[in-house]
This record gives structure tokens, C-alpha cells and sequence, in this order.
């Protein structure tokens, strides 16, 4: 388990410092001169020459890159070339936004699908299990934005009885989760599902069963502790795209987060504040994933107690 | 009927001629026809090949189909309703939404399978190649595939669009890079696998070279992994391709793209709300149909496959 | 006679395939006797583990269906329980333990926890209690620092330990009835012999009666009282053990016995085996379902199943016993 760990956290470093290297390469391919570029055309190369000088692109690139990881590590990127804003206040900001965002379409999307797949892995064959296999596919295949936009007209508009845009209070968050997990709850349903019927061939809950233990018991004891391993880590990574994907959404119910800052950041070329988010989604991304992993190392007996391989 | 005519013979006979009917039976058919005949049994693969086949005769044959030409703006009609000479109404600039959504198809459908065909190329050179030489190749391809399914996806393709700029060819590569990971790990551990039959050792043994070993001996072999990941990746492609244009980095207007179609529209849901609609029905019956035919030719061709 | 405590009457399992309707259990009838063992033999897909499920009332349905038969079990039809007055038997008055003890535990629970659970369900015990009668399980069945075993997951047992801690599950709270589907064929030939034993003096010291499930005459000849041979779902020899081994009747039983090496055997002799296979059941003979691989098959085998009937003091269902094989070989 503590070799495990271990090597689990270093292949995380060696990730993040991948990733930093390509955020820092791609920064460089930019066409346009970034400078020239936040100073529009007001500027003379003087000036210009002066500001590459002070943001330090001037010098080499390996030590550009130093710098960059420097300030990175300490979660220093500068200076918003537009709103002015220091760009790790902007990240820290709309990141709490996300996380409030992300949480509940993540409680939305687990009290659904799972729920749903145990049902539909139970009654498997029936027609409620067509049906609920039915509304997953549909839930993972409808693109997010329209579904939030669709969720919009009826309960916003002709319902009338939700906020369609902001994110100030409990109701305005209501239709951004239901939205966001949607296709979530679709996807943890069918992996639920899968994993059950998988566990529920098992010979030991054959030993279950002959042991006299109620239907309940096998399903929600003895089957679910084992179908839980893999669900969790695959509701885990979605948790990690619903952190950081969420900018779709965002975009359609204005919601001030993360995935806006990196949208307005892209639109307006704001390098600072671009690179800021890129790496802080990636860096939450890479530790999301990595709690998952040990987590699912946690859940295994077979894994915690080091005998290695199932 | 040739049983009928052999009726006469003893047990024994027929039994052989049943046999060798087989036998011959047998020979003539392949992997392939066992798989196409599992296939043929499952209705709800079939019914979406169907849609799958009308979809990309639409999207070929759009300038037949579609009432107008996209791009002609018809001053007259700005936002019209649903009528019959508009049945799906029109846009904010008087063009045909019906006609926009039928000329979306070969946006997003030609961009799925091209996107598909450069993240296969990369997936399948680089999985091969680390599958087969193991050791400091493997490693280096392995960790650079780390890194790159460490980015989150959506980010990881709007900052190559940003950086690179918008375009077609840019969406391409964005969408590519973003899929080929998967391809090459199923790749590497198919060839992994592979690489110590017999077969391949004799042709080793025989003098063949690498290229040869891997494009003749192990890419054949891997070939129902690849038709899989393909199919199934094309609907992921699409996703991306419209929630890009959605965000405003992926198809330009007024070029029409079901997603940047849906981000226009949404300025107008108030009174048009069929208008974001109806783009939308059209990426999700494309994506399901994709996805319901992809796992029925999982099923037929790779049962192991299923995660 | 003793007294019969479990008696089976015309079962008849069947499952409904895509390949259409398979007969796995035909007609069976038997009984075991208090405090005895019975053995039945047969090979894969026989039907005789689809029997003990039968009895058990583990046959998933669809696609399995009990279509017919009785299953008196102390005088009671368990086909006519309800699903709640089958749980307070299956685990309490019958046990069963199941071919693979690798996969038979469940992987994330401790020892302890799944020999506590079936103890909570069907004792009143408190939880310290069902500890100790846990733990004083894991000694009776001999199982080295039963304390420390306990809190253990089943990955760190080895399979004997495992099949082990599978029969104390099974016997912990005394059944009258435990049923064995083939507990030692996984297991290595040295832990087998102790299994067996174990079993087998776990008997004499309970009274609990045995069904000892097996393709393995050497473990039907070291455990057993009775035998009933199977095939193709249905009985075709039922005698004691003596009487088997002494001279085994049907062609089949016959076929099994040949088998098995002997030690006094020729060096350059070679092991038998029984031609051909178990037919598949779309594919089943229209007489006795053995006649295709039988030696001695006659056209009155092929024409008609023979009828289970008496012979020499016990069951066989072969012609060869018959009238009517005299008359079919005159012909």
C-alpha cells in the first residue's frame, strides 16, 4: 500500500510537470506578439521592448521556464493583462463557484444513476430496466449546453418557477447541477449497472444466498461492497471533469466560475490569467484523480493489504 | 434440399455428407461473417446502422435535400415560426433553420470521422510501437500518454485552439490529440499480447522486418479493436466539435454547425425556443446512433472489450 | 432403514435457453437417511449440481423453473415454502458448500464478518457471542490461530484454509443437511484427503446427514454410504456404496469404475476412458440418453428409455436387466 502511494505520487509529479511543460510550449507558439497584443496598437516598439523586459520575455526559454514553474508552484502567475486582477485571486474566486457547482451536480448525478442502476441491475430484463437504460443513454448522449438550455425554457421560462441565469441563491443553482450531472447520472447508472450484474454472477453471493441471507442483504451488503470498487473510481473521475468541465454550462447560465475566467481569458488571449487556469484545472484534475486512485486501493482489501493482484 | 436425396444412404453417410457440408461451410466462413451475423441479430444495432446510413446520405447529398441554400438570408422572414415554406422557421438573419441544420450533418459528421482517422494514426503508430519494443519506448510513449489524458478534455482542446487559432484543420488536430490516447493504450496491449504468438515468432525467425511484423502480422489482428474504437470514438468527436462551436472556438459561423447553431439560438429562446431545439435532436439521435451501433460491434467483433 | 430425512420425489429443473428447453434435472428421486451420506456421481453437466440448487431453492428464474416433483424435507415440501420460510432454512437446517473456495468468500468482507453473519441470522446471539462461537468454529475445523484467521480477508487464507472456513460457515449452526457440491475438486490431492476427513469426522461427531456431490469415486468410496450415479439429468444407478464397488451395474457406472487407475494395474496398460460425450440436450437420443457411448448398446436402446427398476437389491435403468433385453437379443 505505501510503495503503492508512493508511486502513485510521483507518477502525479511527473504528470504536472509534463503538464506545465506543454502549457509553457504552447504559450510560446502563440501567433501575435502577446505584448503587442495587450497594448493593442497604441504602443511604440519602445515601449513594447521595455514591457517584454519587465514580464521577463526576453530571456531564454529555459529560464523563462523556470520562472514560469517557479511562480507556478506558488501559484504566481502574474497579473491579468486585462482586468488587472492578480490572476491566483480571479482562480481562488470563480473556483469556489465551481466547486459549490460541481458538489451538487455531483450529489445530483450519485443520487441518481446509482440508485438507478442497482434498480435496473436487480430487475434486469424487465422493462424498467429498458426504460432506465434507455433515459441513460439518452442522459450520456445529449450534448450538456442544450440540455441546460432545454431545462431553461421549461422550468425558466414557461414554468416559471427557476432563475435562469446568476448564481446567488439555493434556486439558481437547482437547474446549473440538474444540467451538469445530467449526463453524469446517465453514465454512473450504466457503469452501476454493469458492475452489479457483474458481482451478482459471483460465486460468493451464491454462498450468500445458501446461507440464508434476505434478498436485501445480498444486494445492498454483499453485492453492492463489491460493485462499489470500480464505480467509485469512475464516479470519482467524474467528479474531476464535473470540477473542470463545467465551463459549458457556465457559459449558458452565466455562472461566474472557473470555466467562464478560462473562456473570457481565451477569448481575450489574457496569457497570465490563461495559463493560470489551464494549470489550475489540470493540477485539480491530476489530485482528484489521484484521491481516487488511492481511494480505490483503500476499498480493496485484496490492494490494502499488499498481496497484490486480484 | 440434398438431405431428401440422400434419404437412402445409411446413417452413417449422411452423417459424413452433414459433416462435410460443414467442413465446407466452414471454410468460407470468417471471423468477419460469424461477427456480421451477431450483428444482424441485434435489432437495436441494426435500426441505428439505418439511421447511421440515412444520416450520412443527408449529410451527402444536402444540397438535394435542403429547401434552401444555408446561407441565403431571406430580409422578409427574420425569426420566422414554423411554416410551410419555412418548417422549421428561420434564423436571426432570415436563413432556413431546417436547411442549416441539414448542411450541420457534414460539419459534424465529417469532422467525427476525420477527427477519428488522425487520433486511429496516432493511437495506432504509437501504440504499436510501444507495444512491441517495450522497454525505454514504451516507457516514454506511456508516460506522454499520461500527461496528455491528465488534461482535463474540454480545456486541454480549447487551449490548442486558442493557441493555435481557429480553423477547421487546427479543430482536427485539437479533437485528435484529445481521442488518440485511448486508441493507443487498447493498441499497445493488443500488440503486447500479440507479439508473442507463434506466428509472429516465425515470421521473426523468417527475417521480416519491424514494419512488416507490425503492419502485416499485428495491425490485421488488431483490426476489430480498431473498427470499435473508431466507431465508438466518432460520437465523442462530435461532442466535442459541438460543445467547441458552442463555446465559439470551434466551426465558425457562417459556416453551420449544430453547436454554434445552438449558441446563436440561445439569445432567442424566449420566443424561438425550437430553434435551440431542433440542432440539438440532431447531435443527440447522431451521438445515440453512433453509440447503440458502436457497442452492438463491440459485442459482435470484441466482447472483451466491454469495460 | 433409518428415518428418511430428506426425500425427493420426480424433480424435474429445467431452463429455458435460447436454444430452447433443457431438461438439466428429469425425474430424479431419492432419499438421504439421518446421520448418512449420500453420494452422487456423474459427470459435468449431469445435472447434479442444478439438484442440489433445486433443493436449496437457488435455481435463478427465468431461466430455470422447477416444472414438477416434490422436495420433502423432514416431511415438508420446500417447493411450497415461501421465500422467507426458505431463508430460516437454507444456512440453518441446510448448509452447503460450494466447488470454489477461491471465489466462494466474499472478497471484502473478513472471515469473521461472514461467519458472524450467518450466526446473527438465524441465532439469537449478541455479537460478542457470535464471536466466540465464530472463532470456536475456526478451531473445529482446524484452523491454526483461529483468533488472528478471523479478523483476516479471504486473500490471505490458502484454498484449504478457505474450504476450510466454508465448512465451519456451513456448520455453525448445526444443520441436519449439508450438501457439498464438489468441496475438494479444487484443491490439492493432500489437502483433499484432509477435507474429506475433516468432513467426514465433523459427521460422526454431529449426526448432520451429507450429500457429498462429486465427479470423484475416490471421494464417494472414502465418504460415502449410498451412491446415486447420474447422467444426463437422470438416475441411473442408486446403490450402496459396498454394492457399487463390488460389482457396478449399469454399463455407465461400469464405464466411470474403469476410470480410475489401480495400483495394481499393468504399467502398459492403458486408462480407459469413456468414449464420446455427454449430449447436449438438443441434441438428446430418443432412447436411453447413454445408448451413443454404451458398448453394449442394442436396437432396443435406441428405440426407448429404459425405466429406473429394481435389480440385485438395488436401482439401475438399463435393459441389460430387463425381460426385454433377452427377447431384443434373440432377435
Amino acid at each position: 500500500m505505501l510503495s503503492y502511494t508512493a508511486k502513485r505520487l510521483g507518477q502525479t509529479v511527473f504528470v504536472l510537470i509534463g503538464i506545465s511543460l506543454i502549457t509553457f510550449v504552447l504559450l510560446q507558439v502563440v501567433p501575435g506578439d502577446p505584448v503587442a497584443l495587450m497594448l493593442e496598437k497604441r504602443a511604440d516598439p519602445e515601449t513594447i521592448a521595455k514591457i517584454r523586459h519587465e514580464l521577463g520575455l526576453d530571456l531564454p526559454y529555459h529560464i523563462q521556464y523556470y520562472n514560469f514553474l517557479k511562480g507556478a508552484v506558488r501559484l504566481d502567475f502574474g497579473t491579468s493583462y486585462f482586468t488587472k486582477e492578480v490572476v491566483s485571486v480571479a482562480l481562488i474566486r470563480s473556483f469556489k463557484v465551481t466547486v459549490k457547482l460541481a458538489c451538487m451536480a455531483f450529489v445530483f448525478a450519485a443520487a441518481i444513476g446509482i440508485p438507478c442502476g442497482i434498480f435496473s441491475a436487480v430487475k434486469r430484463g424487465k422493462r424498467i430496466d429498458s426504460v432506465v437504460m434507455v433515459l441513460s443513454i439518452i442522459g450520456v448522449s445529449a450534448p450538456a449546453f442544450w440540455f441546460a438550455i432545454i431545462l431553461q425554457i421549461i422550468f425558466g421560462l414557461k414554468l416559471d418557477i427557476l432563475p435562469i441565469s446568476g448564481f446567488d441563491g439555493v434556486s439558481c443553482y437547482i437547474l446549473p447541477s440538474v444540467a451538469l450531472g445530467a449526463r453524469y447520472a446517465g453514465s454512473m447508472a450504466r457503469i452501476t449497472r454493469t458492475s452489479m450484474l457483474e458481482v451478482m454472477g459471483q460465486d460468493y453471493i451464491r454462498t450468500a444466498k445458501a446461507k440464508g441471507a434476505s434478498r436485501w442483504s445480498v444486494i445492498m451488503k454483499h453485492a453492492l461492497k463489491n460493485a462499489m470498487i470500480p464505480i467509485v473510481t469512475l464516479i470519482g473521475t467524474d467528479f474531476g471533469y464535473m470540477l473542470t468541465g463545467s465551463m459549458l454550462i457556465e457559459k449558458v447560465f452565466s455562472i461566474p466560475g472557473i470555466g467562464k475566467l478560462a473562456v473570457d481569458a481565451m477569448s481575450n488571449r489574457d496569457l497570465p490569467l490563461l495559463e493560470g487556469t489551464v494549470m489550475y484545472i489540470a493540477f485539480v484534475f491530476v489530485i482528484v484523480n489521484l484521491i481516487v486512485d488511492l481511494s480505490y486501493a483503500f476499498l480493496d482489501p485484496r490492494i490494502r493489504y499488499g498481496k497484490g493482484a486480484a | 434440399m440434398k438431405r431428401t436425396r440422400i434419404g437412402f444412404f445409411n446413417k452413417q453417410r449422411q452423417f459424413e455428407q452433414d459433416m462435410l457440408e460443414r467442413g465446407v461451410e466452414y471454410e468460407y466462413s470468417s471471423f468477419y461473417a460469424d461477427s456480421l451475423k451477431q450483428l444482424k441479430k441485434n435489432k437495436m444495432a441494426m435500426g441505428c446502422a439505418v439511421i447511421l446510413l440515412l444520416l450520412i446520405l443527408i449529410a451527402i447529398f444536402a444540397p438535394l435535400l435542403a429547401p434552401y441554400d444555408p446561407a441565403y438570408q431571406d430580409y422578409t422572414a427574420v425569426l420566422a415560426e414554423p411554416s410551410s415554406a419555412h418548417l422549421l422557421g428561420t434564423d436571426e438573419y432570415g436563413r432556413d433553420i431546417l436547411s442549416r441544420i441539414i448542411y450541420g450533418s457534414r460539419v459534424s459528421i465529417s469532422i467525427g470521422i476525420v477527427a477519428q482517422i488522425v487520433a486511429s494514426l496516432v493511437g495506432i503508430t504509437l501504440g504499436s510501437l510501444a507495444g512491441y519494443y517495450g522497454g525505454v519506448i514504451d516507457n516514454v510513449i506511456s508516460r506522454i500518454m499520461e500527461i496528455f489524458q491528465a488534461f482535463p478534455d474540454l480545456i486541454f482542446a480549447m487551449a490548442i485552439m486558442t493557441f493555435m487559432g481557429k480553423g477547421v484543420l487546427n479543430l482536427f488536430i485539437a479533437l485528435g490529440l484529445l481521442t488518440w490516447v485511448r486508441t493507443a493504450r487498447m493498441i499497445r496491449g493488443s500488440v503486447m499480447q500479440l507479439k508473442e504468438k507463434e506466428y509472429i515468432e516465425a515470421s521473426r525467425a523468417c527475417g521480416a522486418s519491424t514494419f512488416w511484423i507490425i503492419a502485416k502480422g499485428l495491425i490485421p489482428n488488431c483490426l476489430s479493436t480498431i473498427i470499435v474504437m473508431v466507431t465508438l470514438g466518432i460520437p465523442n468527436a462530435i461532442m466535442y466539435e459541438a460543445s467547441l462551436s458552442f463555446l465559439g472556438i470551434g466551426i465558425q459561423p457562417p459556416t453551420p454547425s449544430w453547436g454554434n447553431m445552438i449558441s446563436a439560438a440561445q439569445t432567442f429562446i424566449s420566443y424561438r425556443p425550437l430553434y435551440s431545439i431542433m440542432p440539438g435532436v440532431a447531435i443527440m439521435i447522431t451521438v445515440i446512433a453512433f453509440n447503440i451501433f458502436g457497442d452492438g460491434l463491440r459485442d459482435a467483433l470484441d466482447p472483451k472489450l466491454k469495460t | 432403514m433409518g428415518e428418511k430425512l430428506l426425500e425427493v420425489q420426480g424433480l424435474k429443473t429445467w431452463f429455458h435457453t435460447d436454444a430452447g428447453l433443457s431438461k438439466a434435472v428429469n425425474d430424479v428421486s431419492f432419499f438421504v437417511e439421518k446421520g448418512k451420506t449420500l453420494g452422487i456421481v456423474g459427470e459435468s453437466g449431469c445435472g447434479k449440481s442444478i439438484t442440489s440448487l433445486s433443493i436449496m431453492g437457488l435455481v435463478q428464474t427465468p431461466p430455470g423453473e422447477i416444472a414438477g416433483g416434490k422436495i420433502l424435507f423432514e416431511g415438508e415440501d420446500l417447493l411450497e415454502k415461501t421465500e422467507e420460510e426458505m431463508r430460516s432454512i437454507r444456512g440453518k437446517k441446510i448448509a452447503m458448500i460450494f466447488q470454489e473456495p477461491m471465489t466462494s468468500l466474499n472478497p471484502v468482507f473478513t472471515i469473521g464478518q461472514q461467519l458472524i453473519e450467518t450466526l446473527m441470522l438465524h441465532e439469537n446471539l449478541t455479537k460478542q457471542q457470535a464471536r466466540e462461537k465464530g472463532i470456536e468454529m475456526l478451531k473445529l475445523v482446524k484452523i491454526p490461530l483461529a483468533e488472528k484467521r478471523f479478523d483476516e480477508y479471504p486473500h490471505q487464507l490458502s484454498g484449504g484454509m478457505r474450504q476450510r472456513v466454508m465448512i465451519a460457515m456451513a456448520l455453525c449452526c448445526s444443520p441436519k443437511l449439508l450438501i457439498c457440491d464438489e468441496p475438494t475438486t479444487a484443491l490439492d490431492v493432500t489437502i483433499q484427503a484432509q477435507i474429506l476427513e475433516l468432513i467426514n469426522e465433523l459427521k460422526e461427531q454431529t449426526g448432520t446427514s451429507v450429500m457429498m456431490i462429486t465427479h470423484d469415486l475416490g471421494v464417494i468410496a472414502e465418504v460415502a454410504d449410498d451412491v446415486m450415479v447420474m447422467y444426463a439429468g437422470k438416475v441411473v444407478e442408486h446403490a450402496t456404496c459396498d454394492q457399487i464397488f463390488e460389482k457396478p451395474m449399469h454399463p455407465y457406472t461400469y464405464g466411470l469404475m474403469n476410470c480410475i487407475p489401480k495400483l495394481d494395474d499393468d504399467d502398459t496398460k492403458e486408462l480407459s476412458v469413456i468414449e464420446g460425450m455427454v449430449p447436449s440436450f438438443d441434441d438428446m437420443p430418443k432412447g436411453c440418453a447413454f445408448c451413443p457411448r454404451c458398448p453394449e448398446a442394442m436396437d432396443i436402446c435406441r428405440e426407448k428409455m429404459p425405466k429406473l427398476s429394481e435389480a440385485e437389491g438395488r436401482m439401475v435403468r438399463c435393459f441389460k436387466y430387463t425381460e426385454e433385453w433377452e427377447e431384443s437379443s434373440h432377435e
